[in-house]
């Protein structure tokens, strides 16, 4: 209420006499009130965004955990989403190497705010840049989803340009890192109804069970037109289109094929499996032993 | 209430409605409208910065140079829509996420800038504030009656409860995929226009010219006939 204050302080004084019984069309009074008004007005407005920054901080950071743990199905009515999001384990990982590093804080750290950060801004020419993303940032988010010791899930930041929009979201894969197991998008402004059904939950289900990448770790998951059927051949990379939106489809299918693909998050992804088909060849020789 | 403050505050609602009679701030009403949800929190954020500006500029209208009216009337609103924003952004993160740009566009929303214009300037702080109330609750109520149109047609339920249950999740209703695009709100406010001049007949706007009956069509269709 600092406004109104200062605002009967005006008519308090202007009844003393002095500036405010200068007639209105006064150029030292145009002057003057059009100050005083950006002076009370600026105030304002930055004492409201310095008060309220912490809650919409807070707020942001909390929207991205929910987002994540709803990606990876974890949801318990019972709990606060601080308490679950304790299974999960925010790592960064070098896109180039595909190791993780701690060259930033993991928990902090935003690869969509990076990439616009001169620092860690990697850009992309046109021909690497599928999902229309401009540039990416040289480390990314990487969280998993602890199951004991084991990892059981891996989920990935994942973004690109619809028709409209770009679209923002994470995508789930299982431990093998070939095996999706959730998708979700937080933000995008695709049309309602046809593009913006990417938010519709039966067919965010549809991915569950999809491979990313054939046998030679190339990325080929993508969306394609008409219904995909068990009986649809090679039905485990293909993900049913978005009835009236050929061109959300195809950014979703682009963003796939960028964000699984050699320029992002594929060579962490190649890491993963590698070490999961040596951890399955041990375990395959160990079971031949006994 | 004196009456001079009740005509300030309810006038507006359905007797000169600043969307139905005034046509203003038909873009927002149209951009917001797909869920009842966010209508709510847009009809507030409008009701609180119509209310304050006309309040804060009633206040000050002595002192406001006639040749920089304009920019102090806009300078008010833009620091009160910025607040409103930020206030959104910290308590109703996710109305805010769904509103994105809209909030911000209440700056040039003509309801507020009218009102400022046409009542604040003239009239005593608490009138002034009572005005603004009223012409945001007008506003609200057009948008309320859009929203709930669109959000139970077009997705079948109503501030999110499901009432028609579509077929996508084994029910019977097929959503109405027009109503969650622009264009049917054009169609539902001009449909509640028409109903609001069926009762207020005075509202109706004389026709800019009228088709002059230099003959009488029956007897010229007739006439033509027996050529």
């Amino acid at each position: 209420m600092t406004m109104k204050n200062s605002k009967f302080s005006i008519s308090n004084r202007s009844r003393q006499g002095g500036f405010f019984h200068l007639p209105n069309d006064n150029m030292v009074k145009t002057i003057g009130v059009a100050t005083l008004l950006c002076l009370v007005c600026s105030i304002i407005v930055s004492g409201a965004a310095i008060v309220l920054k912490p809650q919409q901080v807070a707020n942001k950071l909390l929207d991205k955990k929910k987002n994540i743990l709803l990606v990876a199905g974890i949801s318990d009515e019972t709990k606060t989403v601080a308490e679950l999001f304790t299974q999960v384990e925010a790592r960064i990982v070098n896109m180039s190497t595909g190791e993780f590093t701690d060259a930033v804080d993991a928990v902090t750290f935003d690869q969509r705010k990076a990439a616009n950060d001169a620092e860690y801004r990697v850009a992309l020419d046109k021909s690497q840049d599928i999902a229309s993303v401009g540039a990416i940032s040289k480390y990314g988010n990487v969280y998993l989803v602890r199951d004991g010791d084991d990892v059981s899930k891996i989920i990935l930041p994942i973004s690109g340009y619809g028709l409209w929009s770009t679209m923002y979201g994470f995508i789930a894969l299982e431990s093998d890192a070939r095996t999706v197991s959730g998708i979700t998008f937080y933000e995008h402004a695709e049309t309602p109804g046809l593009g913006g059904e990417i938010d519709n939950k039966k067919w965010q289900a549809s991915w569950d069970g999809k491979q990313i990448v054939d046998s030679q770790g190339k990325p080929v998951l993508s969306l394609v037109k008409g219904g995909v059927t068990q009986n649809t051949p090679d039905a485990e990379y293909k993900v049913d289109g978005l009835a009236g939106a050929t061109l959300t489809s195809n950014g979703v299918s682009n963003l796939i094929k960028f964000w699984m693909g050699e320029d992002a998050f594929g060579p962490y992804l190649e890491r993963v499996r590698s070490a999961t088909d040596q951890v399955s060849a041990v375990t395959s020789i160990n079971s031949e032993k006994g | 209430m004196p009456s001079e403050a009740r005509k300030a505050l309810f006038e507006p609602l359905v007797a000169n409605n600043p969307v139905a009679l005034q046509i203003l701030g038909i873009c927002s009403a149209l951009a917001v409208t797909t869920q009842l949800s966010a209508s709510l929190i847009m009809c507030l954020a409008l009701i609180s910065v119509t209310a304050f500006s006309n309040l804060f500029i009633s206040l000050v209208r002595n002192h406001i140079p006639s040749s920089i009216r304009i920019i102090v009337q806009m300078t008010i609103i833009a620091s009160l829509v910025i607040v409103v924003d930020q206030v959104l952004k910290a308590y109703a993160y996710g109305i805010s996420k769904q509103l994105a740009v809209f909030v911000g566009l209440i700056i040039t929303n003509c309801i507020v800038m009218g009102r400022a214009e046409a009542y604040a300037m003239k009239n005593g702080p608490w009138n002034s504030f009572l005005d603004g109330i009223g012409n945001g609750l007008g506003y609200s109520l057009i948008l309320i009656i859009v929203a709930t149109v669109r959000e139970l047609f077009g997705s079948g339920s109503i501030l999110g409860y499901q009432i028609l249950s579509p077929v996508s999740d084994g029910g019977w209703y097929i959503p109405n995929g027009l109503m969650l695009l622009a264009p049917s709100a054009f169609i539902i406010i001009g449909l509640t226009i028409w109903a609001i001049r069926a009762f207020y007949p005075e509202q109706v706007e004389k026709p800019d010219f009228e088709i002059q009956h230099a003959h009488n069509t029956a007897e010229h269709a007739k006439a033509g006939g027996a050529r």
